[in-house]
């Protein structure tokens, strides 16, 4: 998997009972970049997400990590290069232990246990959680159920991190604390999430799914301070954006920090 | 139902011990094989909703007092019979070690009275039987009440036995027959009436959830079900002649209540037949008598002699009982058969 | 509803994760010497009373070593007694052979074997909860693990613990909003109880489902792989050794009526 650039091509979906999630979306992120992917509910977000790690099978249209198609006997690999962060932590935390959840990935990567233990070590560490190793995953706050679950993640050292509204149900330092975690990565980032003034922070591009399409693709600020555009799909402008100054709303996130 | 330690010989315990251990690998290993490896999630979702389901009750109409669900069946018809074992395993254990409800020794007899009957006998020979393959009709819903009647009616026997055949509680045979089945054929009825609410929300509300058991487990070879009767009409044939000897007409009676209870034509004349000869067979052996007032022992002060205590066991007896038991158990399970072979063609 | 007991659950799982000497000894030791004690307490015969007595000293102690409250135990023994009473209360009305004259009074067999029984359900209680408690349910399913019993057992009991709490969580927030919502306090109806634990039954699939994709997003391939750590020392051989030999001694001599003796110093 070379560059760890995502490609979807025309993907489209439906589900068994045959409703149409996806009806041809296609993008393409480059390696590092963070970006958004917002809409209403039942734009098609979370089944978009689900076929960038090879859950859903793709049945019409194309998902590239790297170089390599996302297929039925490629979806291992895809896994090791894409961390899915889902919505709900107590669904991802099902070990009976911090530490025995974070492992989970790299054991079934087939790691010896000395590098189990040390990959471990590095994710907690990275998230700020070591000192929650042996707790049951039920006796932690919102916050660091969170931190943990992007752990358990980062133990398969992917290059792209993938997170289904991160932000949801913290409270506001916990959110913070995200928020600077998500800066510091250095992984591509790919968010989906309604906390638009989380998005106006952290990314630098916000793609717009609307039934299943997508219909607008491009720099975050401009997209998110289109108050038609943001109305028209079911969202809204969001306010730190009502009071920057025009020349401001040009600059993306990664200048932004010379101000 | 749940069993204490208190009343269970090592003897008693431990052999339910190892036939259910014995189920539970059997099981794990039918699970592994059934390839879908989101079973493993699911079984331990529905083990905690069970547990959380049992805490909820319901009144139970025409009467002024509640129940709730065991789960035993529901698991079986959402699992297929070994996922569903294990499951009910599982949800006895966590309750033995945390509520006392049941005791560690006890915990083999637990599983084996409340897994056994409704995974092994009243989902595949009776439900099965009835109801086919649907799962909303009025066949369904009879066929899940009486099919629960019958797993808690076996189970509660089952109880009946492994207590008397440990020998540590004096209450005769009749009074806790009496006293056991009555009561756990309500409590088969409200289990009966609590899977049918459940299980018909469901229908409506996702159909598909409920075709989950069929995919697999179900629809397997009839064998492991063979064993697994041969080995309860083992243990209980076993048992039962020891008490057959002297209370032929309690043991009787409640045989018949059960296989009045079961959908089986044609084996009434064959139970009462099998009981008369078993009697016969042990007419000519010591009798037993439950301990009399006896006036003539003067015991020393402080000592506490070692009394044998009632059922005194010979191997004629339990013999002839094994086998009795077992062409019993049999011929009910070929009656069985005859009521479902019309639709199934895998019997082995 | 049943609250009570899942917070039971919640106390027991807090102290079985203290750290005690007790709580140290491998799960698999504390689990094969509570299992003899089991075994051997109920192999005595049906009227022994004294010489089952001794055996207290194991729950007790656990207990004490483990820090666990006796209150906690006492609460559930007593909860759970009125079964093995109900059974055993048969005994004096069935068995009116006297065994001992104490004073005025004779005490017939049904007594002693009555008495038995309600020791008997005591010790083996005491000792299970005492178990739990000192090691706690992962531990223990580790321990049992280790022993041999199948993997796809253990990983259903850690799974069921670990959701026990989340799936009767949803039940009660359920189960309170219909009860907000009724008028007198009843139980439900039979229709109200087949949608309300139906919805939680299919939420229960529903999140089972997401497990499933979260744990195949981290590689899920259908086999549990555990990290091995291999923590049997040479104090929990001895822990095994020292109540092995305290349970064999205890049950063939019968060690009341030996300090009994000792005070009294008559010979029989």
């Amino acid at each position: 998997m070379s560059h760890h650039i995502v490609e979807v091509r025309d993907l489209i979906y439906a589900y068994p009972d045959g409703t149409e999630a996806l009806k041809g979306v296609s993008f393409r992120i480059e390696h590092g970049s963070a970006v958004a992917l917002v809409g209403a509910n039942g734009a098609g977000k979370s089944t978009l997400l689900l076929h960038l790690n090879g859950y859903l099978p793709t049945t019409r249209g194309d998902v590239y990590i790297g170089d390599t198609a996302v297929t039925r006997e490629t979806a291992a690999l895809a896994r090791r290069a894409v961390g899915l962060v889902f919505q709900d932590p107590d669904d991802q935390l099902f070990m009976p232990t911090v530490a025995e959840d974070v492992a989970f990935g790299p054991l079934n990567a087939g790691l010896p246990p000395e590098q189990v233990e040390r990959r471990v070590a590095d994710a907690l560490a990275r998230v700020g959680m070591t000192h929650v190793r042996e707790r049951p995953p039920y006796r932690l706050s919102a916050g660091e159920k969170r931190a943990v679950a992007i752990a358990t993640v980062l133990a398969m050292s992917p290059d792209i991190l993938v997170m289904d509204e991160p932000s949801a149900n913290l409270d506001p330092r916990a959110r913070r604390r995200l928020i600077e975690l998500l800066l510091s990565f250095e992984h591509t980032r790919i968010i989906a999430t309604h906390d638009l003034e989380m998005v106006v922070e952290v990314c630098s591009r916000v793609i717009v799914l609307d039934g299943g399409r997508v219909v607008a693709d491009g720099p975050a600020r401009k997209l998110l301070n289109d108050e038609a555009l943001m109305l028209a799909h079911g969202l809204e402008r969001p306010h730190s954006l009502k009071h920057l100054h025009p020349r401001e709303l040009h600059l993306d996130n990664r200048t932004r920090g010379s101000l | 139902m749940h069993m204490a330690d208190a009343l269970i010989s090592p003897a008693v315990g431990g052999t339910l011990w190892i036939v259910s251990g014995g189920l539970i690998v059997f099981c794990a290993r039918k699970v592994k094989q059934i390839v879908r490896d989101n079973l493993v999630p699911l079984m331990g979702m529905l083990g905690a909703f069970i547990f959380a389901a049992q805490m909820i009750n319901f009144s139970i109409p025409g009467t002024g007092s509640s129940g709730h669900l065991g789960g035993g069946l529901i698991l079986t018809l959402l699992l297929g019979p070994y996922a569903a074992f294990l499951v009910i395993a599982s949800v006895l254990t966590v309750q033995a070690f945390f509520f006392a409800d049941g005791g560690l020794l006890a915990l083999g007899c637990n599983i084996f009275n409340l897994g056994f009957f409704p995974a092994f006998v009243a989902y595949p020979l009776i439900y099965r039987s009835i109801a086919g393959n649907q799962h909303g009709a009025l066949r369904a819903r009879v066929a899940t009440i009486i099919a629960a009647i019958v797993g808690l009616q076996l189970g509660a026997l089952s109880v009946v036995l492994e207590t008397l055949a440990s020998g540590i509680s004096e209450l005769p045979f009749s009074t806790f027959v009496v006293m056991m089945l009555p009561i756990h054929l309500a409590i088969g009825i409200v289990e009966g009436l609590a899977t049918v609410a459940v299980i018909s929300f469901v229908a409506k509300a996702r159909p598909e959830a409920l075709y989950m058991a069929h995919a697999d487990g179900a629809s397997r070879s009839l064998r492991p079900v063979l064993v697994g009767l041969a080995i309860a009409a083992v243990v209980m044939g076993g048992m039962a002649s020891w008490l057959a000897s002297t209370h032929p007409d309690g043991l009787e009676w409640s045989i018949a209540k059960v296989s009045g209870k079961e959908d089986v034509t044609g084996a009434k004349a064959g139970v009462h037949k099998r009981l008369a000869e078993v009697q016969e067979k042990t007419a000519f052996l010591p009798s037993y008598g439950f301990k009399d007032v006896q006036s003539e022992a003067t015991p020393t002060e402080g000592a506490v002699p070692k009394t044998e205590h009632w059922p005194a066991v010979s191997v004629g007896t339990s013999l002839s009982g094994i086998v009795g038991g077992l062409m019993t158990l049999t011929l009910a399970c070929l009656a069985g058969f005859l009521i479902r072979s019309g639709s199934r063609r895998n019997v082995h | 509803m049943g609250i009570a007991n899942w917070i039971e659950i919640g106390r027991m799982d807090e102290l079985g994760r203290m750290d005690t000497p007790v709580h140290r000894v491998d799960a698999r030791a504390k689990a094969v010497v509570t299992l003899a004690f089991i075994a051997v307490v109920m192999s005595f015969p049906v009227h022994e009373v004294s010489a089952l007595t001794p055996f207290l000293l194991f729950p007790v102690t656990l207990a004490a070593l483990g820090r666990i409250p006796s209150r906690q135990i006492l609460k559930k023994i007593l909860i759970a007694a009125p079964f093995a009473f109900v059974v055993g209360m048969f005994n004096p009305f069935m068995d009116r052979q006297p065994l001992a004259i104490l004073g005025p009074f004779t005490v017939t067999g049904g007594w002693m074997s009555f008495a038995s029984i309600m020791l008997r359900f005591v010790l083996t209680v005491g000792a299970a909860l005492a178990l739990v408690a000192c090691t706690g349910m992962n531990n223990l399913g580790a321990g049992l693990g280790r022993l041999g019993v199948p993997r796809v057992f253990v990983v259903q009991l850690l799974f069921l613990y670990r959701y026990l709490f989340v799936v009767a969580d949803e039940g009660s927030n359920m189960f309170r909003s219909v009860e907000l919502r009724s008028e007198r306090a009843r139980p439900l109806s039979l229709r109200m109880y087949g949608s309300l634990i139906g919805t939680l039954l299919l939420r229960s699939m529903d999140r089972a489902e997401r497990v499933y994709r979260a744990m195949v997003a981290r590689g899920f391939d259908g086999e549990i792989r555990v990290l091995r750590r291999s923590s049997f020392r040479w104090t929990d051989a001895v822990f095994i050794g020292i109540w092995l030999a305290f349970f064999i001694t205890a049950r063939v001599w019968n060690l009341a009526d030996g300090i009994g003796l000792l005070l009294t110093r008559i010979t029989p």
